[in-house]
């Protein structure tokens, strides 16, 4: 634990990429293999089970660190981090003892079980125990959430860089359900075996935001055009007549789309489709609004699939007949895809094509993303004829081109201290539009939250202005004198009952800081309405 | 404004201008201009321009003459008491900064004294914080939160004289921000100056030539136009945290930075900086530090100024003072927080 707690602190003791990578393939190649399997499943966001909730873990820390409770929470709202307010309020008292990182984790798996009691007794034993590093690392192992500046991507060249086997292998090898409790580090990384790769997926390829002019991708006919569809990317795997459906954040939802259950039979053995999860509410593509209430749910009731079924729309094959032909370009994949839908297309259930665009001109090309809004997508997708399938985020085969976002200027109401980087500034903003209520008077209704848009410096100009005008306090929340007007961009908008505003609008965000408008100048509910098509 | 319709006013009032004495007509590290003010200590939130006499510790004097020119302006001893208007006045050091006093001021018996900014450690450099017994407390409490905790200076100073070694043998240049005024002397006193030279950015040099008659300082080297890259190369370099991403870092590649402040305590504030490391190094007093301060005062009326105020004094009353909270115009250690990043993002 001691090494890993010192891995931490090296990450944190730069800024530096490369010197983070380096630390991270020097503990590779020193820990031990268990130690490892369980540093890839923490940096790959594959923590055990919490064993004790948050509230006692509050409770049982304001405790040993001899403050009451609410002196305990201010302090958590203002750090921002649950594990970090927890091992600088405790004191360390007695001698550090050295357990491995697998042995504490397998001690918080087993605690799961444990009564109240022993939990509390493992924490006292154990908080005092540790510095401050080893007890951040210790109960952020136990709240979740390892977010410390290392990507998984950043992980895997480490790995790399400590065992010689390629990045992309390795990203293929990590994916999946695997458990680090059971698991070897042989088996996870080093051996290769056939039954493993029943249910991988292969790691997405993301596109990245095109940033120049779209002439500036040279000939229009080397390129195809899709739309970009919002909802949720998925891989759907058939092999060995199995089904497994895995979302781009890795995570096997298989059992959250029983639509696709029928593909088994219908769509042969051996096939990986790339495609996205729409929601198609009475034969159309619905809302992500209407996606989301799938999402969320562990079981999805008949009612439920009655009112928002959903479709897969296809856009890339990656494996067939059993091949992994991501080496292949993209229009030969499409090919293939496209005659396989074409053998499976009478049966009711199949999955839908994205349909590849050719254009003559970029003009084209252009006056197409115009009509992104009526088609419901989210804009454009650029892909190169001639492109293999990627792994990650890369540049230059595939662009996204997504439509301008909708606006609106809003109010400034409440303002909630941020996280992370943003710990002890408020960063987290709601925002409200006027509407007349039933005395004909104007006033201010909630309509959105959004986070980011605006620059460092802003972000601190308007904190100080925060805590010069707050009206009310709740816990981290503050409300305050509506002043400063922000234009709002959103993706789309739907209708809501949950809502008081009775719109949701879609990944919401501040676009510009607008000084030069007064309250009185921002928009109504109304407006926003109008946006609805 | 504090005000009992029926009682006297309180020795020390909370006015728009700053804390003022009524019955001496004086006020105490005024914002506003006044006609006499007594000066805490020389940073810029405590000593403002615009008073038309001024009166602080003789330590204070090279301070403020140089950053407010042509005052006029009378020095005083550590404990010697002066009179305005039968109201007794006397400086006790404070142990923030060179110079930096707490004020104490009697009247009739009752005793007030106003902290400005203070810390109890002893850094080698300052006059060492003394206790005044008291029954009114003014304090500051800009880490008045159980989540501030500081190490001994011993520990903190072995770790930034090994964070140059090590970036020495790196190959790399250590550029070490601090607060001209202070913490910039405070490290300068303390650096290993057998590792390698160092280097200054002009503020602090400026401010450190200030100093010099005060106390004893390594040697140290301006950085200007003329300094060659090759020199500083592995040396240690004091700037203050704006000078982080401006183009004068330029000649320093390559480097590693780091900020020695109270505020490193938090990641967040180590990675919203975008600096290497943080070295957690305060002129103020921890929460602890606070609470020892204020128990051995004997005060039994407690008045937070500025820092974590609403926080620090309800746990105060929980602990059985009156407590309570007064707007005031000083900015702690967040004026010196902020200014790493504005000039960062403007350089962007």
């Amino acid at each position: 634990m001691k090494d890993f707690a010192q891995l931490i602190k090296t990450f944190d003791n730069t800024n530096k990429t490369n010197i983070k990578v380096q630390a991270l393939a020097d503990y590779f190649r020193a820990a031990d293999d268990k130690d490892k399997v369980w540093t890839i499943a923490i940096l790959s966001h594959r923590r055990p089970p919490r064993p004790i909730n948050t509230t006692l873990l509050r409770e049982w820390a304001a405790e040993l660190a001899n403050i009451p409770l609410w002196l305990f929470e201010e302090s958590y709202h203002i750090v921002g981090d649950l594990a970090e307010t927890i091992a600088l309020v405790v004191p360390k008292k007695e001698k550090s003892a050295n357990k491995s990182l697998t042995r504490f984790l397998e001690e918080m798996l087993a605690l799961k079980q444990k009564s109240e009691e022993e939990k509390k007794k493992y924490l006292f034993d154990n908080w005092q125990r540790m510095d401050y590093h080893e007890r951040f690392v210790f109960t952020k192992l136990i709240t979740g959430g390892f977010r410390i500046g290392v990507s998984q991507k950043l992980m895997t060249r480490a790995l790399s860089k400590a065992t010689g086997i390629d990045e992309d292998i390795l990203a293929y090898k990590l994916m999946g359900n695997w458990n680090p409790n059971t698991i070897t580090f042989q088996a996870l990384v080093l051996e290769e075996r056939e039954s493993d790769f029943l249910s991988k997926p292969y790691p997405f390829y993301l596109a990245y935001a095109l940033d120049g002019e779209v002439e500036g991708l040279g000939n229009v006919k080397d390129w195809s055009v899709e739309h970009k569809w919002d909802g949720i990317r998925a891989q759907v795997i058939i092999r060995n007549n199995e089904l497994f459906v895995w979302s781009r954040g890795e995570e096997l939802v298989t059992d959250k789309y029983p639509e696709f259950e029928k593909f088994v039979g219908i769509i042969p053995n051996g096939t990986v489709l790339d495609g996205e999860i729409l929601p198609y509410p009475n034969g159309k593509i619905g809302s992500f609004n209407e996606l989301q209430t799938r999402i969320g749910r562990k079981t999805i009731s008949k009612s439920l699939l009655q009112k928002t079924p959903v479709v897969l729309k296809a856009y890339d094959l990656l494996e067939w007949q059993g091949t992994d032909i991501r080496q292949k370009p993209y229009f030969e994949r499409r090919e293939l895809l496209e005659k396989l839908h074409g053998e499976v297309v009478e049966s009711e259930i199949s999955p839908i094509l994205s349909e590849r665009m050719r254009f003559d001109s970029w003009a084209a090309v252009v006056k197409e993303r115009e009509r992104s809004r009526e088609k419901r997508s989210e804009g454009l997708m650029l892909k190169h004829n001639d492109s293999p399938y990627l792994v990650g985020r890369k540049k230059g085969d595939w662009w996204k081109w997504k439509v301008d976002p909708l606006t609106i200027d809003a109010v400034l109401t409440y303002a909630m201290r941020g996280h992370g980087r943003r710990s002890n500034l408020f960063t987290d903003y709601t925002f409200a539009l006027w509407k007349e209520n039933e005395n004909g008077e104007r006033e201010l209704v909630t309509f959105a939250k959004a986070y980011s848009g605006l620059t460092d410096a802003e972000f601190r100009e308007m904190d100080a202005w925060i805590k010069k005008n707050t009206l009310e306090r709740f816990g981290p929340v503050r409300s305050v004198t509506p002043h400063h007007v922000f234009e709002i961009a959103f993706e789309g908008i739907a209708l809501s009952k949950r809502h008081k505003s009775g719109v949701a609008t879609r990944f919401p965000r501040i676009l510009r800081w607008r000084k030069d408008k007064k309250i009185e100048e921002a928009n109504s509910i109304n407006d926003i309405l109008q946006m609805i098509k | 404004m504090y005000f009992d319709p029926v009682m006297k006013p309180p020795l020390l009032q909370f006015t728009d201008r700053g804390i003022y004495c009524e019955a001496a007509n004086v006020y105490l590290d005024p914002w506003k201009p006044v006609d006499k003010a007594i000066i805490s200590h020389g940073h810029a939130d405590h000593s403002r321009w615009g008073h038309k006499r001024y009166i602080t510790h003789h330590r204070n004097l090279p301070i403020v003459k140089h950053r407010l020119g042509n005052i006029s302006i009378v020095g005083k001893d550590w404990g010697e008491a002066f009179t305005v208007n039968g109201v007794t006045f006397s400086l006790h050091p404070a142990g923030h900064i060179i110079g930096s006093s707490q004020i104490r001021v009697e009247h009739k018996g009752e005793v007030w004294v106003f902290t400005g900014d203070y810390k109890l450690e002893n850094d080698g450099l300052t006059t060492p914080y003394e206790t005044v017994k008291c029954h009114t407390f003014i304090t500051e409490c800009t880490f008045g939160l159980p989540a501030f905790s500081w190490m001994p200076q011993e520990q903190v100073i072995n770790d930034i004289n090994e964070w140059w070694a090590a970036n020495k043998a790196n190959g790399q240049t250590s550029v070490l921000f601090g607060y001209s005024l202070g913490k910039a002397q405070r490290l300068l006193k303390h650096l290993d100056s057998s590792t390698g030279k160092i280097y200054t950015h002009g503020a602090i040099e400026n401010m450190t030539e200030v100093l010099r008659p005060l106390a004893d300082f390594p040697k140290t080297e301006p950085i200007t136009g003329d300094t060659k890259k090759e020199d500083i190369k592995g040396n240690m370099i004091i700037a203050p945290p704006s000078a982080h991403g401006s183009n004068w870092m330029r000649k320093m590649v390559p480097y590693a930075t780091a900020s020695a402040s109270g505020w490193m305590a938090f990641r967040g504030a180590r990675r919203r900086r975008a600096i290497d490391k943080g070295f957690v190094l305060s002129d103020h007093c921890d929460w602890s530090g606070l609470l020892a301060a204020i128990k051995s005062t004997g005060a039994e009326k407690v008045i937070c100024t500025h820092g974590y105020t609403e926080i620090f004094s309800r746990y105060l009353r929980e602990l059985g003072y009156d407590a309570r909270t007064e707007e005031t115009q000083y900015e702690g250690e967040l004026a010196e927080a902020n200014a790493s990043e504005t000039v960062k993002t403007k350089t962007k």
